[in-house]
């Protein structure tokens, strides 16, 4: 669905992305990964037609140069920034919107449903809660159900809270008939986001993984502090080192080192041995 | 490439929306009211005091008016708008939607134009209704007829101001060359081609067409007629309007601020076409 080949963007003197290639696949989920700098933000905005670049992006076989209105036409975008009109209604918002990518207004009701707005619409943005704005975000992105998401730092400037519930969301709209390209600094998001991951640093692409294997090599580990209702935690402890979890007893409960994706399976791995997992934590 | 009417106007009620929200309309709009109105009053109390009849005098004043303070309404208002929109992410949010760069130009810039056109209407309806009131002599037509040079001058200014804003400027920069472009072309462009001609002995022809190159010189000189004066207000530019042009000479300058208006606007649609958002 998306092909970059040789994607270069300078700022005068300075390259943001050097040489870039990748592709997303129909119905894939590629997460872009790096620090703040890396170019992520720069390979989003030019898929968009929103910079321009040296080299080629197809998006769904159109030439993003000549072609970029009808390829955004299959795209969802949400901004890392989110730049509404404040003074503007949740409902005036998407009205532009919808104009623009000439949706019709039950598809507007969809969406808007999906993303739980449809009580909000005469509220004004500007005093919506940071958590509120990005559902608006999505809201807008899925509006004419494109088969294509774009998602640039969807969880940025977002509370715990407000976190968990966007990327539910957005799990929740992993689906075999819609690509999605997102980019982000947190792993574990990646994980449940994410097919593959492409990490970037300083403009060009390091790594190009499944994101299990990302956290492996980048040695992204937890420890887990894990209580099982059990007289002989030493042996819950050894079932856990069989399985390759190292793991040792810490006062009265057994400390882990798990992968960033890997807590799910520690636990799992104790109760199907037989130890019931009364209590944990996550130690970093 | 085809322009879709439907979202050029989208963008342009948006974009009219958001400039009637503006501060900065305001206060040009009512600043442009308030002294058209203050230069009808007082005009018409100078004419009864001569005992002449007031409203050519008071056009004239007005004409003064439209030169130094519209230029600056769309200067400003083009520039500032492009550049501010970049900086806050609202060009991002409108160009990542299936439009292209020439239909959100086209609309932002109608919208604008929209907004100027209002703000000169309500300046002009207040002045021709303190005027009517006061029982002026004047002609609705003349008055008509001016406040359709100045929206065109308004229009000229914006695609200018645009053009500032179209490329990477930011807004500080944007709102600097802007005045910048206003000084030059209400006070350099006047003043500065008046000294010009007595330092150079520059040909009467010479000096005329250097005016009539200049948009707010052109709507003088287009403005001029309305209110029933000669060319010759103008000086030796003026005299030699009307003897080699004779009445052609305001729809020479008429069709200099269109030229005003189209080449600006092909400059912005090129430079906005090539700069990141």
């Amino acid at each position: 669905m998306i092909d970059v080949r040789h994607l270069t963007k300078r700022y005068g003197e300075v390259v943001a992305v050097a040489d870039v290639s990748f592709t997303v696949q129909p119905g894939e989920s590629v997460a872009l990964w790096g620090p703040n700098g890396a170019g992520k933000t720069t390979v989003v905005r030019s898929i968009l037609g929103l910079a321009s670049y040296e080299g080629f992006i197809e998006v769904a076989g159109l030439d993003g140069r000549n072609d970029g209105k009808q390829a955004r036409a299959l795209i969802g975008h949400v901004p890392q920034e989110l730049a509404f009109y404040d003074e503007l209604t949740v409902f005036e918002t998407i009205d532009f919107s919808a104009r623009l990518k000439r949706v019709t207004p039950q598809a507007t009701k969809a969406a808007l449903a999906r993303v739980g707005l449809t009580s909000h619409l005469t509220k004004a943005v500007g005093s919506l809660s940071g958590g509120m704005k990005q559902r608006l975000a999505i809201g807008l992105a899925l509006l004419g159900d494109p088969p294509i998401l774009l998602l640039d730092e969807p969880t940025s400037n977002l509370d715990a809270g407000s976190r968990e519930g966007v990327v539910r969301l957005l799990h929740e709209l992993r689906s075999p008939s819609r690509s999605m390209l997102l980019t982000s600094h947190h792993i574990d998001e990646i994980g449940l986001l994410a097919d593959r991951v492409i990490s970037f640093d300083a403009g060009r692409i390091v790594l190009d993984c499944g994101p299990q294997e990302l956290s492996d090599k980048l040695g992204l580990h937890s420890w887990l502090h894990v209580k099982v209702a059990t007289s002989a935690p030493a042996a819950a402890a050894a079932v856990l080192v069989a399985s390759g979890f190292p793991a040792r007893l810490n006062g009265s409960g057994i400390l882990v080192e798990v992968s960033a994706q890997g807590k799910g399976a520690a636990l799992r791995r104790l109760e199907e041995s037989g130890y019931r997992v009364v209590d944990f934590e996550v130690w970093r | 490439m085809t322009v879709e009417r439907d979202l050029v106007l989208t963008v342009a009620r948006r974009e009219l929306s958001d400039t009637i929200r503006s501060k900065l309309l305001w206060i040009y709009a009512g600043c442009f009211g308030v002294l058209a109105s203050a230069l009808t009053l007082t005009g018409l109390t100078g004419a009864r005091l001569a005992s002449q009849g007031g409203y050519g005098r008071t056009a004239a004043s007005l004409v003064a008016l439209v030169q130094t303070l519209v230029p600056l309404m769309g200067l400003t208002l083009g520039a500032l708008t492009l550049a501010t929109g970049r900086e806050r992410g609202a060009l991002r949010f409108v160009l990542a939607h299936p439009v292209s760069r020439l239909e959100v130009l086209t609309g932002t810039f109608l919208g604008l134009a929209t907004a100027l056109w209002g703000a000169v209407a309500v300046g002009f309806g207040l002045a021709g209704l303190i005027g009517a009131l006061a029982g002026a002599p004047g002609s609705p037509v003349s008055l008509l007829a001016l406040t359709i040079l100045s929206g065109l001058l308004a229009t000229s200014m914006l695609a200018v101001g645009m053009a500032i804003g179209a490329g990477d400027a930011r807004s500080s920069s944007a709102l600097g060359l802007s005045v910048l472009a206003w000084l030059l072309l209400v006070f350099v462009g006047d003043l500065g081609l008046m000294g010009t001609a007595l330092a150079t002995r520059l040909p009467v022809s010479a000096l005329f067409f250097a005016v009539i190159a200049n948009p707010v010189e052109s709507f003088r000189i287009a403005a001029v007629p309305t209110f029933g004066s000669s060319l010759d207000v103008l000086g030796p530019a003026g005299s030699f309007a009307i003897d080699t042009l004779g009445g052609s000479a305001r729809f020479l300058a008429g069709a200099v601020i269109l030229a005003w208006i189209v080449i600006p606007a092909a400059v912005s649609a090129r430079r906005f076409a090539r700069s990141d958002v």
